[in-house]
């Protein structure tokens, strides 16, 4: 009985600490980690490169970041539910045709914004419906639509390269604040992010997810809607790269068919790297976002130095090896040191 | 227990601190230097000038930047080439920002796409930078130099391939891209002159696209050949598309039976010439372009010229050029070859 | 069970079935039919020219995805096979340049050890380290890609500066085959044969099917696994030496984006993506049909413009119809298991 008072007193001096503990226990050490990593990266570059530091850094950096930052966080939520969405940049590519021949058409900017999140919204649903209803595999379906939505993005504008969007709207997404050099879209990026958040860490849907990531039986155990939650999903990630599209159209001010070609796998590669496993299951939005500004502050740093693109794609190429080969590696060791103090303890005990 | 929570703790308290004091310095550097004014460091004696050329792995460009080399080291400038790998519309738009940040006083650019560069090139020019543009034109810039007058790129082409064929028949063209500028230009040219043009009564039943692409230009000819069994003669303004279809038609039955025209690279083409497959291409030195972009752009960046129509300078080996309207200015002459000449050229390549 | 002796039609009538139902008849059938309509609209598609292009066109994507059949089945992707590709055509245009009178023969093994050996850096980080294939590959596509930049530059070798023979194996032809073909097929074959007969072979269907399964029952996994990548990687380099015979120059873009490709033919080869079926006589009619639907789609005179968005419904129809037949398949085993 004495014991028990001794722990209450205990339990009480942790209980002001435990929820730091609590909260510890919950972050992810990894995306810790590579929060430190971008520090890292930003001190070195302010230090060493001149011109770094200044608010028109924060200027292009963002600007070049947003589409990958858009994508990455659907892209965040489909591969935790173990599945891909290879199609991402042609649905963006398919915005922007949609985009560009409205508007050489002649017809009104939001009308043409409209149709582009319309076609997002169908591309995706298309997406979710092979996946979820006819069951294809992911991977395999969306090698597909990758090339019939920048096949249909070359039917719907051609050989036009649409120039000449209204000055409103350009000069909003171009738009930067003066003071410090953030972009006037931004506000509506980090809505984005706070939304992904919600939905991945705060809600039953994401609570589904990282069940679906983990195994579809677990989740439909736990009652988890796996047609429903697929096609959603893709359907948001469609909704998304016409976002990302109609983004990408005024801040270039050039609409074509092969708009954002090749971004999936750089976007893929920045989730990746984030922290979500290609198996499902594991990953954070955090993470990821952390992850893609990483890449960004480092790429922006290599060009700001005028380092070649070829040492940058050699670069992006190790670090994604490594951010897998690394924990990996690191697993083992700990196994090895374990087992081995496994070994002494069962040895002295003798 | 307790003392695996003390410890938890600990690291937690130490990794907080570590961010929290990461963040502090990161913001303060940020806020620090956004104050001061984007001096540009380094040498104000030596002028420096950027080439970005529309992709770095290329051999056209590489011929290209070695006369900017020669040029910029002739005047005494710094030389600096930056780019992308791919030519996408997009992908010059950071090296421009980086040229924008580092206070580049001279950018010589081969624009991917007219417009899409155009917003990044306005801030350079806002900050006092020179802008001219080469190979292929963009909107916003102070000069352009534009290798042969397109209306001799396309007439020499035009007349070579008459010399071949007559002024009848079937004719079809393999272009690089869809939305190059020089390339529709060039095109447009020719389809004018065959209109008005009273000699000249080809059919033009094709038009495809190699996207610069030496396989998928390659299958653009066997299409053409597939599509078109009649066709006397091919025009390929592209010095990718030309080797191709020149190799495609070398390799199979047609050759011989169907003329090959267009714009070519010497070391490339001689293959052809040698064996009977072409008889003759046209091109110029791409060289040149550089060196006379380096001499235009010290000129502007000392204030010998402004742009405007009528003005003259020397540029070194070249001699003296006029700027002509829309300050555009022309090369020099379109180069023939064939059998008889092919052999001293040699000296265009990389 | 049946215990009556089956009579010789019933057992003529169940081979035929079983033909029937293997998983190429499908994409087989597929091409047939492509080729028959594209040749009623335009018979000129049919002409000697246009047939032998057909084949060469399919030569070096067939052995591409031979290599991509075997690590798909095995659970694998290899999405770095046109890096190797463009390193290997690079190597080839380099030797020949540097060394002219080089034997044709060596450079054929110097490329095949230059994809082997980057196969092998695959390999060991899949099989050994045990780290996923997707996210390996993607990051060596990254880094072969680069290497092959920081090596070439915006130098390019050209098809004058290779000796004729070595050009003319994409052109010369024995009883009408291609020579690159030819050498195409022996591959197929080999490996086909290889595995559907070989014990070390059919491991790899065990493998994709249920690795821990396949370990539990004593199948040297890494190994099978290490191997695959090399083979892919090997194929990958003897694919880029029949680059640099066929097409005109070699440089840093060579094979750039033909991963996609190569995948996207092997699934609609019926490969199952998530492995443990598929062959690769299967994955090189995929890669036959799809290079053979943009020849087809020229030859009929679509749009050029739809062409690519026809391609894409190709590949879709391909999977469904892959999906659907399996889904069969196993209800009729069910069925069967029931009925017993």
């Amino acid at each position: 009985m004495s014991n028990s008072k001794v722990e209450v007193v205990n339990e009480n001096k942790l209980d002001k600490g435990s929820f730091f503990a609590k909260a510890w226990e919950r972050v992810n050490k990894r995306d810790l980690f590579l929060l430190l990593a971008l520090f890292g990266v930003i001190i070195l570059n302010s230090i060493s490169i001149p011109n770094f530091s200044s608010i028109t850094t924060v200027g292009f950096l963002l600007m070049d970041v947003i589409p990958i930052l858009l994508l990455a966080l659907t892209t965040a939520l489909i591969i935790i539910s173990a599945e891909i969405d290879l199609s991402i940049a042609s649905i963006v590519g398919l915005s922007a045709a949609t985009i560009g021949s409205i508007i050489q058409r002649g017809d009104d900017m939001l009308i043409a914004a409209g149709a582009a999140l319309l076609v997002g919204l169908i591309a995706g649903a298309f997406n979710g419906f092979l996946v979820a209803y006819v069951g294809l595999p992911s991977l395999a379906a969306t090698i597909g639509t990758l090339a019939l939505y920048r096949g249909l993005a070359l039917v719907v504008i051609g050989d036009a390269s649409v120039g000449n969007f209204p000055e409103e709207w350009t000069s909003f997404v171009q738009g930067r604040s003066e003071l410090t050099g953030i972009p006037f879209v931004i506000p509506v990026v980090i809505v984005m992010i706070v939304w992904a958040i919600i939905v991945l860490h705060a809600s039953p849907l994401g609570r589904g997810l990282y069940a679906l990531g983990y195994s579809k039986e677990a989740a439909k155990f736990v009652g988890v809607n796996v047609e429903w939650t697929k096609f959603v999903l893709f359907v948001a990630s469609g909704l998304m790269a016409s976002i990302a599209g109609l983004y990408w159209v005024l801040r270039y001010g050039s609409a074509r068919s092969d708009s954002a070609a090749g971004l999936e796998l750089t976007v893929i590669a920045a989730v990746l790297l984030g922290g979500v496993s290609i198996f499902g299951g594991r990953g954070t939005i955090p993470g990821v976002v952390v992850s893609v500004m990483l890449i960004a502050v480092v790429t922006y740093g290599f060009r700001l130095q005028r380092i070649s693109d070829v040492i940058l794609v050699i670069i992006t190429g190790l670090l994604l090896i490594a951010s897998v080969v690394g924990p990996n590696i690191y697993q083992k060791i700990r196994e090895k040191l374990d087992s081995s103090s496994r070994n002494k303890k069962a040895s002295s005990v003798q | 227990m307790s003392r695996a929570s003390r410890q938890r703790k600990l690291s937690f308290k130490r990794a907080f601190s570590v961010i929290a004091l990461s963040a502090a310095v990161s913001l303060t550097l940020g806020a620090c230097a956004s104050g001061t004014p984007e001096a540009p460091e380094g040498s104000a004696d030596a002028l420096s000038i950027t080439y970005i050329p529309k992709n770095l792995n290329n051999p056209y460009t590489t011929v290209q930047l070695k006369g900017g080399k020669e040029g910029a080291a002739e005047l005494g400038m710094t030389y600096l080439e930056v780019g992308a790998l791919d030519a996408a519309a997009d992908s010059q738009v950071p090296f421009i920002q980086t040229e924008v940040q580092n206070g580049t006083k001279i950018i010589v650019i081969a624009a991917n796409d007219p417009t899409a560069v155009c917003p990044a090139l306005e801030e350079a020019r806002a900050g006092g930078a020179k802008v001219i543009t080469f190979d292929s034109d963009a909107e916003c810039r102070d000069l352009f130099i534009n290798q042969v007058d397109e209306k001799e790129v396309a007439l020499g082409q035009l007349r070579q391939l008459f010399d071949q064929i007559g002024g009848k028949g079937e004719i079809a063209i393999l272009s690089a891209t869809a939305n190059a500028p020089n390339q529709n230009s060039w095109i447009k040219a020719m389809r004018e002159e065959i209109a008005s043009n009273p000699d000249y009564e080809w059919d033009v039943v094709a038009e495809v696209y190699g996207d610069d692409d030496d396989a998928k230009s390659f299958q653009e000819a066997q299409g053409l050949m597939q599509a078109h069994p009649n066709l006397k003669g091919i025009i390929s303004p592209t010095t990718v598309g030309i080797a191709a279809t020149a190799r495609y038609l070398s390799t199979s039955e047609y050759k011989g039976k169907v003329a090959l025209v267009g714009l070519g690279l010497p070391p490339q083409m001689k293959e052809f010439i040698k064996d009977g497959t072409v008889t003759a291409f046209a091109l110029w030195d791409p060289s040149d372009v550089g060196y006379l972009a380096a001499h235009a752009g010290k000129a502007l960046a000392d204030g010998t010229i402004t742009g405007a129509a009528g003005e003259t300078f020397t540029a070194g080996r070249l001699g003296s050029y006029t700027i002509g309207e829309n300050g555009r200015i022309i090369v020099g002459p379109l180069l023939e070859f064939n059998a008889e000449n092919i052999d001293q050229y040699d000296y265009i390549t990389f | 069970m049946n215990s009556k002796p089956a009579s010789s039609l019933e057992r003529v009538k169940e081979s035929v079935m079983r033909i029937l139902r293997t998983r190429e008849i499908p994409v087989a059938t597929a091409f047939v039919v492509l080729v028959a309509v594209t040749a009623f609209v335009n018979p000129r598609f049919l002409a000697p020219q246009s047939v032998k292009d057909l084949m060469l066109n399919a030569t070096i994507i067939a052995i591409l995805a031979a290599g991509q059949s075997i690590v798909i089945i095995s659970r694998n992707v290899d999405l770095s096979v046109g890096s190797m590709l463009g390193i290997s055509g690079f190597a080839v245009g380099t030797l020949f340049v540097a060394f002219p009178e080089i034997p044709i023969p060596l450079v054929f093994v110097s490329g095949i050890v230059i994809g082997a050996v980057l196969g092998a850096a695959n390999g060991f980080l899949v099989a050994i380290i045990k780290v996923p294939s997707l996210v390996i590959t993607l990051g060596t596509l990254y880094v072969f890609r680069g290497i092959n930049n920081a090596w070439a530059g915006g130098t390019e070798y050209f098809s004058g500066q290779r000796p004729k023979e070595f050009g003319d194996l994409s052109v010369e032809t024995i009883y009408g085959l291609p020579i690159i073909t030819i050498m195409a097929l022996v591959v197929i074959v080999s490996m086909g044969i290889f595995l559907s007969r070989a014990r070390s072979g059919r491991d790899y269907y065990a493998i994709g099917s249920d690795p821990a399964a396949a370990e539990l029952f004593g199948i040297p996994v890494a190994k099978r696994v290490f191997f695959a990548f090399v083979l892919s990687g090997a194929l990958a380099g003897l694919a880029g030496v029949l680059w640099a015979s066929r097409f005109s120059s070699v440089g840093a873009r060579t094979g750039l984006g033909v991963e996609l490709d190569v995948v996207a033919a092997v699934v609609v080869g019926g490969v199952a993506i998530f492995g443990g079926s598929g062959t690769v006589i299967g994955a090189s009619i995929g890669a036959l049909l799809l290079t053979t639907i943009t020849s087809s789609l020229t030859a009929v005179q679509v749009d050029k413009f739809w062409q690519q968005a026809v391609v894409g419904v190709l590949i879709i129809s391909a999977i469904v119809i892959d999906r659907v037949s399996a889904l069969r398949a196993a209800r009729k085993r069910k069925g069967e298991r029931s009925n017993v």
